[in-house]
Parts: C-alpha cells; structure tokens; sequence
C-alpha cells in the first residue's frame, strides 16, 4: 500500500537556508495494515502525512502510494490521486462551517470520481452515530460530534488509505475512546490501511504495529542526539 | 453537491456581507435600467408625438426645430408667419378660385393650379395659425378638417374621439364662428368644459385678452400627443379676433366676395388680410414628399420640415448625449459596485483559506477553487442584477400611469428597451473581472500550510 524509499524534505527557512525535517530511507505499510507512529513534537509526523497525501511534493526520493509513484504525479494527478485513494482526519477536525454535517461528509465524496451519494453520505452519518444531527452546523455540534463527523467525512470518498493526525489530541477522554473506535473499526470493516500520529501511549497501544518516527527518520534521531 | 452549490454555501454563509455587496450591485443595476428605461420612454414619446399622420411641416423660412417644435409639439417662441396665398399653394385651381369667391382677394390666383396641388393630390395640408394662449395653453387656430384628417397612436391609425361634445363647425347660427374644442389635459386642468366660454390672450401667457371668447364645443379623449395641450379654435374666428388682421398693402389687386344678400353671417377677411403659422401636409402619395419638400425649400417662401427627422436630429444632439453621459455615469456605478463584490471577497480570503486547503485536501483540484470564488462573485452578480432589473421594472411600472398621462407612452411589467437585455452579459463579465482576483488568491492557496494540523 505504501512504500517510501529515501525520502527527504527541506523547507525554506524564514531566514534563509534550508531545514533538513525528514530524511526517511524506508517506511512501509501493506493493505489494510494499521500503523501508529508516534513522535516528538516538531518531528515532521504532519509534514510526512502530507507528503503521503500528496499535498506536499518531497525533495527528493520516492513516495510510492496504491503502486501510484507520487514524485512523478502533476500537481492535478495528485488532486485525483488524493480524491480517489486517501482519507484524512485532522488534529482540528477542520469542518467547514458553512455547511451543515450531512454536506460535510458530501464534500468528501464531490471532488472523487464517484460522485455524490446522499444515500451512503447518510449511512455514513449514521455509522458515527450522528443521523439525527444531519442538519446541524458544526458549530451547533459538540467537539466529540464533530470530530466524528469529520471521520465519516474522510471515509465517504472510499479511500484505500486513511490519514489520522492526532484525531483525539482536541476531544475530551470519553469521546476519545469511541473516536478511535470508530476509526480503527471502520478501517477493519472496509479494508482501509490505517496510519495514525499520536502523542499518547494509551492511543498506541491499541495497535499491533507501534512505529517511532524517531525509528525512521534520520534527522529526527539526530535532534535526539544533540539534545541529550 | 457541484461547486455552483458550494459557492451558494459561501454566499449565504457571509450572509451581511453578501447582501450588503448584492444591494450595491442591485442599485448600480437599477440604475442602468431605469436610464435605459427612461431613454426609450422619451424617444418613443418624442417620436410618437410626431406621428400625427401628416408627413411634413411647412412653415416660414428660420429653423426647421422651432417650426416642429411649434406645429408639432406647441412648445418654443411663436414663429413668423406665412401669408395664406401660400397655403393656397397646396390646392387645384377650383378649390382655389372658390376661396377668392368666399374670402375676397386677387382673382388672378384663382386661375391656376396651385404650384404644390400636384404634390399633394389625394392627401391634405391643415392650416395652423398660433399665436395666442389660453393660460399656458397653446390656441391653436384650424379648420375642422384638423379632427377628421389627423391620426395618432402606436400604429398612427386612431382617429380624434371625443369624451363629450362635438368638432367646432366652421359656422352655427348660435356660437357664429366662435366655437373651440379644448384637449383632454386643457379640460382636466384648467376645468374647461362643454358650454363654457374660453377666452384667449393675445401674443403669450400674460398678454392681453381679446373681447371676444369661444364656445367650447368639445373635450377630446386623451391622444398621448401634444395635441392634449392644446385648445383648438376655429380659423375663421380665430381671424376675427382683434389684432390678428394683417394690414392691407396700398396697392393689392382685391376683388369683394361674393355674398348673397340674404346672408347674415358677418363677413371674413379676406385673402391679403389672412395669415397661416404653419402648414400640416401629407401627400397622398409619399413618393412625392421629397421632391415636394425640396420645390418648397427652394421656392423661398417657406421652408418645409419632416418632423421625424427634425425630432431625432434633437435627440441625437442633445437628449441622446445627455442621456448617455447619464448612462456612462451609472454604468460606472456598476464598477464601483463591483470593485466592492471584489473587496468584499478577497477581505473575507484569510477566513477562507482554511476551507480552500480542507477543499484541496479532499481532493478540490487548484481549478475547482477557484471557480467555486468565480461562482459566488457570478451569484452576487445574478442576484444583485437580477434584482435591479426588476426594481427598476417596478419602479417605473408603478409610475406608469403618470408616464402615459405625461407621454402618452404605456410602460408595461416587462418592456424591455433595445440594449437591456446587453447589461446581463455586462454584469456578469464585471462579476468574472472583479471575482478574477479573490479567485487567484485562492487558485495560489497552498494546502500545507493552511491546514492547522
Ligand atoms: N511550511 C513550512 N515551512 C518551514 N518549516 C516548516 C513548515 N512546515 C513545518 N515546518 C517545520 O517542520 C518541522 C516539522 O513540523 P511538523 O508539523 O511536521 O511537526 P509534527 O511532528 O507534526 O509536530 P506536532 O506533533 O507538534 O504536530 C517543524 O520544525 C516545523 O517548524
Ligand atoms: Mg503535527
């Protein structure tokens, strides 16, 4: 499903020169695999979802996603590749708040190839429990609720791979747990690849496969290094 | 969901801001249309006012604006006038030795055909005589003909109908020759009714009044011409009234008229003493009119004027540049109303930036976003057009019976004038022009960094 070889990325620096954040010479994932990578903050975990996601292009090296080569992809091809093959749910859920909850998890499914289905968009609405709040605008729903909907949002496109940054960093203990009940279970359900950044033990321990992005990335074991 | 709906989205979202951006748009829009609305209003009328029926005005040499102004619309200072042997220009040589029998005058001009008769053979020529007022009202001295002969309406083919009473005669043993028939806006507002006496004023508004007065015989229906403004007395006894008389040159060739002693109507003047203001002509044949037009012009004496043409060479002069200025300036409205679409929305782009990037995250292409901000400023554009089309519709709409009183023109819900329909394209390529820079904004949206985690 993901197979990244020698993958570096720099960003420009406010001052000038380059920043060295990610120097990784091999990160794999199969189908339907369920990964938690855990990391220090600043470490790069989002800008290496990104980057998996296509929504940033790497320095240099391969990011090889569904036997998709995404180095080699124009900036369109990735827009598709992203509609077609990847789920994402953010730290901050990043609803749009024009739109009500039902329209959200639309929007998942609008840019894809697929098209629209009110039908699915309401089955998904009823998977995180959220069929009565179809409605509601997301300012009108709890954050739990929300940040629920944004998980039904990312799995309305039918993504092969679904990207979780910290999906319970911002919701309070209780939800968390049926937060990542429903991501994991749903990842099982429909064969969904799973990669999952989180701070918290107690959320990587829900998994069988524990990475530390320390473990994988070059610069960030330096960091490490120099700072002890 | 397309981005069309997306866009919707948006607009109803900043719902204050949308609104306030479409009722700036609205108003520019509005404003258009009501001067392109008012344009086509004042040209129909102006030209609808010149379609009398007859073809062309001859007058006494000057400018051929103040005689249509004065013939036609009975506005601008009182002209010169012609002698009546000009008139009896227009006539065979039957009708005009009967005029010398009746009035009196020089028998040698009953003993040829008019030098125009030719032309106008199978049409008309009315003779106007103006001059005096009735309060602000023009009187306007006519024969009877005037009423069977003239036509107005859209399609130039209703004749005069009256609301009460009847034509003046050119003479009944009651009222003598003094008999008038005043329009439908004399009677409303001076009060001038069937039975009452209309006394004229000699030379303008507050000149002199003449002894004599005028029976008012009829009230006309409203034309929607200038015609309603008008009082119309008959010339016999328009001649009559004092100081109208021209005085007789020492050696004039007259011959008495012919009168049966038994006749106890008092007598006319006779031909030398008579004038006319102006002529209405239609030719029987149209063909004729350009060669009777130019035989006119040449001869000296008068001149002739195809009141169309005089009245859309003042529209192109003047009402036409005016009201374009007026349009240039309330186009420019719509700019400045458009420059606030494009405020509006690039003001709002920092809100906006995180949806654009969750957009492009779920998989929006840079081309996607960027349209769906070319829609929203489109929708503004079709809303606040939209809107401003119809209210200046209602607007005018509802003024429609003050407009037909005043013009005679009928504006319904929906007439549209010539170039109406061109500010839908103009206000959506305004839109596109002042949505272009938002959009770019948000075409150069980048995900990474506007995503918060
Ligand atoms: N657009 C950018 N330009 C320059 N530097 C950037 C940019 N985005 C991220 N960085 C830098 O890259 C590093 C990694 O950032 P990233 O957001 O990936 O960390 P993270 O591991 O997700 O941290 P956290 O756990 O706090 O979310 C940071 O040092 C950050 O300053
Ligand atoms: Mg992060």
């Amino acid at each position: 499903m993901l197979n990244i070889v020698d993958l570096v990325k720099k960003f420009q620096q406010p001052g000038g020169g380059e920043l060295t954040v990610l120097n990784v010479p091999r990160f794999q994932m199969a189908d339907a695999e369920q990964v938690a990578l855990i990391g220090e903050s600043g470490g790069g975990k989002t800008t290496l979802l990104h980057l998996i996601a296509g929504m940033l292009s790497a320095t240099s090296g391969s990011v090889c996603v569904d036997n998709l080569e995404l180095t080699k992809l124009s900036e369109q091809g990735r827009d598709r590749f992203r509609a077609a093959t990847i789920g994402y749910v953010f730290q901050t859920f990043n609803l749009l708040p024009a739109f009500t909850a039902l329209e959200n998890v639309k929007l998942g499914m609008t840019f894809g190839r697929g098209g629209v289905d009110a039908d699915r968009a309401m089955n998904l609405l009823d998977r995180v429990g959220l069929a009565d709040r179809a409605h509601y605008r997301p300012k009108q729903l709890s954050v739990g609720q929300q940040q629920r909907v944004a998980i039904a949002r990312a799995l309305a496109g039918q993504p092969k791979l679904l990207l979780a940054d910290e999906p319970t960093a911002n919701v309070d203990p209780a939800s968390a747990d049926s937060v990542l009940d429903l991501i994991i279970n749903s990842c099982q359900q429909d064969s969904i690849a799973l990669l999952m950044v989180t701070h918290s033990m107690d959320v990587a321990d829900r998994f069988s496969r524990i990475d530390r992005l320390e473990d994988i990335n070059r610069i960030a074991a330096l960091h490490h290094n120099s700072a002890s | 969901m397309n981005l069309l709906f997306i866009a919707w989205r948006n607009f109803r979202y900043r719902a204050l801001s949308s609104f306030l951006t479409t009722l700036s748009l609205m108003l520019g829009v509005g404003l258009v249309v009501m001067v392109m609305a008012i344009y086509g209003i004042i040209s129909e009328a102006f030209v609808r006012n010149a379609s009398v029926g007859y073809n062309l005005v001859v007058g006494p040499r000057g400018s051929a604006l103040q005689l249509t102004l004065n013939s036609v619309y009975y506005l601008s200072q009182p002209i010169e006038n012609l002698p009546y042997t000009e008139y009896m220009e227009f006539f065979p040589q039957e009708e005009r030795a009967e005029m010398v029998r009746t009035y009196g005058g020089d028998p040698a001009l009953g003993q040829r055909d008019g030098h125009y008769a030719g032309y106008v053979a199978g049409g008309y020529a009315i003779p106007l005589a103006l001059g005096d007022y009735f309060g602000d009202f023009r009187v306007v001295g006519t024969t009877p003909e005037f009423f069977e002969k003239l036509r107005h309406g859209p399609d130039v083919d209703q004749p005069f109908s009256f609301r009460h009473g009847r034509a003046f005669e050119a003479y009944t043993p009651e009222n003598q020759y003094f008999e008038c028939v005043v329009g439908s806006r004399v009677a409303a507002q001076s009060g001038l009714h069937v039975g009452d006496t209309m006394n004229p004023t000699h030379g303008d508004p507050e000149g002199k009044g003449h002894g004599q007065g005028f029976q008012v015989v009829g009230e006309l229906a409203p034309t929607g011409t200038p015609n309603d403004r008008a009082v119309f007395v008959n010339l016999e006894g328009f001649y009559l009234l004092e100081g109208h008389a021209k005085p007789l040159e020492e050696d004039a060739v007259i011959e008495p008229p012919e009168r049966d002693p038994d006749d106890e109507r008092p007598p006319l003047l006779m031909i030398p003493e008579r004038e006319v203001t102006s002529i209405l002509v239609r030719n029987g044949n149209l063909m004729f009119a350009p060669g009777m037009q130019n035989r006119i012009n040449e001869s000296g004496q008068a001149q002739a004027a195809a009141p169309i043409g005089e009245i859309n060479k003042l529209m192109s002069a003047i009402v036409g540049p005016l009201l374009s200025a007026l349009l240039v300036i309330t186009l420019i409205t719509c700019i400045v109303a458009a420059f606030g679409v494009l405020v509006s929305i690039y003001n709002s782009m920092n809100d906006r930036r995180r949806d654009i990037a969750v957009m492009r995250a779920l998989g929006a292409r840079r081309s996607s976003v960027t349209w769906i901000i070319l829609f929203e400023s489109l929708i503004i554009a079709v809303v606040g057009g939209a809107a401003g089309w119809f209210l200046a519709h209602a607007a005018i709409f509802s003024a429609g019976s003050f407009i037909e009183q005043q013009t005679g023109v009928q504006v319904g819900l929906f007439t549209v004038t010539q170039y109406e329909w061109l500010i839908l394209p103009f206000v959506i390529l305004l839109s596109l022009v002042a949505g272009i820079v938002p959009a770019m904004a948000a075409y150069r949206t980048d995900v990474g960094s506007n995503l918060s985690a």
